[in-house]
C-alpha cells in the first residue's frame, strides 16, 4: 500500500474516531432520523393511506424539498463545516499540521471521512424512508413495487442522488468551514440559494448543487407557477457538473490548507 | 549556535546594535541553506499591526538551546514559526535544509511539544499516539510499537490506556512530549515543557532532554524557570518585545556585557589582603569583604586581569584560595541585566 493511501486512510480513521467519540454525531443522526420518523408517524396515524402511485409522488416531493434541501444539506453543513473549523475551535488542528503529511492528503482524508459519514447516514435515511413509505399499503404491494415495478430503480436512484448531494454539499461546506468562522452564516445562505433555485434564471441555476440533482431525480415534481422552467441536464452532465464543482472546491480547500496556520494562540 | 550576522558566538545584541532600531539589528548577511542547522534569515511576524517577532537572524546548532524572555517576548511565536504552525510575514526559515512548504520532509525532522493543552476527544494516550503515528505513514503494528516506546520514555505506561481527558496536567504534558519524540525527529521544539510537572517528573524530563541532546538532537526549549535553563542549556537565546537581545553560550554573553562588571567571589584565607590589592587595580570597580570573613566579592570590568591579579597575590603573598566563583554568570543574572523584571530591554 502506498504511503499516501496509508496516510489518507489514517486521516479518515482519525476523523471517524473523533466523530464517534465526541458529541458531533448527535445532530447529524437526529437529522437523518427525521424523515424516517416523520413517515413512520404519518403511517401510524393514517388509517387510510394513499395508493402506491400517489405515494411515489409524495416521496418525490418529500425527497426534493425536505430530504435534499433540508436534511442532507444541513447534515452536510454540520459534518463538513466542522472538519476544519471544528479543529480550530477545539484547538486541535496542530496535531494534523505537525505530521509529515501532504496537505492535499489531509484535505482528501477529511473530505472522505465526511463523505463516508453523510453518505452512510443520509443514503440509509433515503432508503429506509422510501421502503417504509411504500409499505403503507402492505407488504405484498410493496414487494410488487420493488421487485416487479420501478421501485428498485427509483430506490437506487434516490440513494445515488443522496450520495451525490453529500459529495456536492460536502465540498461546499468544507470550503465554507475554511473561509468562515461561523459556519451557520454560509449554511443559511446556501439554504436560501438552493431553495430559491427554482426561481432563478437558467445561468444562475447552474451555480448550485440542487440544480444538477433535480435533473436526475426519477420522479419530477411541480414547483408552482412562478418557477423558471429550464431544460433538465442529462445524467452525465449532472454527474460531470457536480464532479467538476467538487474538484474545484477541493482544490481551493487544498490551497487554503497549505496556507493554514494556527490562530488560536496569542504569544 | 551563532548569530546570523558577523557576530561571534555569544554576544549581547545590545552591544552589537548600531543605528538600527532593532536591539538585534544589524545589516545581516544572507544566510545560505544549512542542512545541519536551524536558520532564521531576517524573519518577522506581525499579527495584524501587533509585532510578534522582528528581524530575527539566528542559527541554532545541535544540543540544548533555551529561549528565555518574559511573557509576550516572542518565544512561542519563534517556536511556532520554527515548526511551521504560523507563517512569517517576512524572511525565511530552514530547519536542517527543509522548509515548511515540503511538509513530508519538514515534519519528519521536527517534533513539537506546544503549549496548547487541548486534545481530540475520546482518545487514550496510547490511542492518540498510535493514531497520529499512522498519519506519519507507519503501519498499524509499527505505529503501536513506536507509540509504546515513546510512552515508556516519558514514564506513562501505567496511564497509557486511560483517556487523555482524565489525565492530570503533568500527564498531559508528558503525553505531549511523547507525541513530540515518538517519530524520532532530529529537532525537538519544547514550549514550556516542564509546566505542570512535579519535581520528580521535571528531573526525569530534564534528563531525557539531556540524553536526546547528547545523541545529537537539536533541542530547543523555552522555560521561565531560569535555574533549570541554566542547568541544561548549551546555548541561550534571550528575547524581549519580539527581538533577540542576546544569544550564545551564557558565559560568552555575560563577558560581552562590558557595562555590567563581572562579580567574582574569591574564597580565601586573607580576604583583607586581596581586597587591598584589588583596590589598586583600575579594572576593579568594587570590592566587598564577605560578612563571614571568608571571602571577597570583586566587581571587575576585566576578568582576565582579575585572574592575573589573584595569581600574583598567591605567588607574592602566599594567599590560599579555596574557590573562585562567578556570581552573576548565570542565565538569571544575564536576564536581569538585559531584560530586567519588567521585561523591557535595558539599553
Amino acid at each position: 500500500m502506498s504511503k499516501v493511501l496509508k496516510q489518507t486512510i489514517a486521516v479518515v480513521g482519525f476523523e471517524l474516531r473523533k466523530f464517534s467519540a465526541g458529541r458531533k454525531w448527535v445532530f447529524p443522526v437526529l437529522l437523518a432520523a427525521g424523515p424516517v420518523s416523520l413517515v413512520s408517524m404519518l403511517l401510524l396515524f393514517d388509517s387510510n393511506p394513499p395508493n402506491n402511485g400517489d405515494i411515489t409522488e409524495i416521496f418525490a416531493v418529500m425527497f426534493q424539498t425536505f430530504i435534499l434541501r433540508l436534511v442532507i444539506m444541513f447534515g452536510c453543513a454540520l459534518v463538513f463545516s466542522n472538519l476544519y473549523r471544528g479543529d480550530m475551535v477545539t484547538r486541535t488542528i496542530h496535531f494534523y499540521l505537525l505530521t509529515p503529511t501532504r496537505r492535499e492528503v489531509l484535505v482528501a482524508g477529511k473530505y472522505l471521512s465526511g463523505l463516508l459519514i453523510t453518505a452512510t447516514l443520509y443514503g440509509a435515511t433515503v432508503a429506509i424512508t422510501n421502503i417504509v413509505i411504500h409499505s403503507a399499503n402492505g407488504r405484498a404491494i410493496a414487494e410488487a413495487h420493488f421487485y416487479n415495478g420501478p421501485g428498485m430503480i427509483e430506490l437506487f436512484s434516490y440513494v445515488g442522488i443522496a450520495v451525490l448531494a453529500c459529495i456536492g454539499y460536502g465540498s461546499v461546506f468544507m470550503l465554507t468551514g475554511f473561509l468562515f468562522k461561523n459556519p451557520a452564516i454560509p449554511a443559511v445562505f446556501v439554504l436560501l440559494w438552493e431553495s430559491a433555485n427554482v426561481f432563478l434564471p437558467s445561468a444562475l441555476k447552474k451555480i448550485s448543487v440542487v440544480h444538477y440533482l433535480q435533473s436526475i431525480t426519477p420522479v419530477p415534481i411541480p414547483f408552482g407557477p412562478f418557477a423558471v422552467i429550464t431544460a433538465p441536464a442529462s445524467v452525465s452532465a449532472s454527474v460531470g457538473g457536480l464532479a467538476v464543482f467538487t474538484v474545484v472546491a477541493l482544490v481551493v480547500n487544498t490551497l487554503l490548507m497549505r496556507k493554514a496556520e494556527i490562530s488560536y494562540s496569542s504569544d | 549556535m551563532s548569530g546570523a550576522n558577523a557576530s561571534p558566538s555569544g554576544r549581547s545584541h545590545q552591544e552589537m546594535s548600531g543605528a538600527n532600531a532593532s536591539p538585534s539589528g544589524r545589516s545581516h548577511q544572507a544566510i545560505s541553506s544549512q542542512p545541519d542547522q536551524i536558520v532564521f534569515t531576517n524573519v518577522s511576524k506581525y499579527y495584524g499591526e501587533v509585532l510578534g517577532v522582528n528581524k530575527i537572524n539566528l542559527k541554532i546548532g545541535p544540543g540544548i538551546t533555551s529561549l528565555v524572555g518574559p511573557n509576550g517576548s516572542g518565544k512561542t511565536t519563534l517556536m511556532n514559526l520554527m515548526t511551521g504552525l504560523i507563517k512569517s510575514t517576512r524572511g525565511d526559515i530552514e530547519v536542517l535544509g527543509a522548509r515548511t512548504d515540503d511538509p513530508e520532509s519538514f515534519y519528519s525532522r521536527i517534533g513539537y511539544c506546544p503549549q496548547f493543552d487541548t486534545f481530540p476527544k475520546g482518545f487514550t494516550g496510547f490511542g492518540l499516539l498510535s493514531s497520529l503515528l499512522k498519519l506519519h505513514g507507519y503501519s498499524r503494528r509499527e505505529a503501536e510499537e513506536t507509540a509504546w516506546r515513546a510512552i515508556e520514555q516519558v514514564h506513562m505506561t501505567d496511564a497509557a490506556h486511560r483517556r487523555v481527558a482524565g489525565y492530570s496536567k503533568g500527564m498531559r504534558q508528558r503525553i505531549k512530549l511523547a507525541l513530540a519524540i515518538a517519530h524520532q525527529p532530529r529537532v525537538l521544539v519544547l514550549d514550556e515543557p516542564l509546566n505542570g510537572l512535579d519535581p520528580m517528573a521535571r528531573a526525569e524530563s530534564i534528563g531525557l532532554f539531556q540524553k536526546l541532546a547528547e545523541s545529537g538532537l537539536f533541542v530547543i526549549v523555552s522555560s521561565h524557570v531560569l535555574h533549570e535553563i541554566d542547568i541544561i542549556s548549551d546555548a541561550v537565546v534571550m528575547m524581549s518585545n519580539g527581538y533577540i537581545v542576546a544569544e550564545g553560550d551564557i558565559q560568552d554573553v555575560r563577558e560581552e556585557m562590558a557595562e555590567h562588571p563581572m562579580e567574582i567571589l574569591v574564597r580565601c584565607d586573607q580576604p583583607a589582603l586581596l581586597a587591598r590589592r584589588a583596590f589598586s587595580e583600575n579594572h576593579v570597580v568594587e570590592v566587598r569583604i564577605e560578612e563571614d570573613g571568608t571571602g571577597v566579592l570583586v566587581r571587575t570590568r576585566n576578568l582576565d586581569q582579575l585572574y592575573m591579579l589573584i595569581n600574583r597575590v598567591v605567588l607574592e603573598e602566599g594567599l590560599t584560595i579555596e574557590g573562585v566563583i562567578p556570581v552573576d554568570e548565570d542565565v538569571h543574572s544575564v536576564y536581569s541585566y538585559l531584560i530586567g523584571s519588567d521585561g523591557a530591554i535595558k539599553l
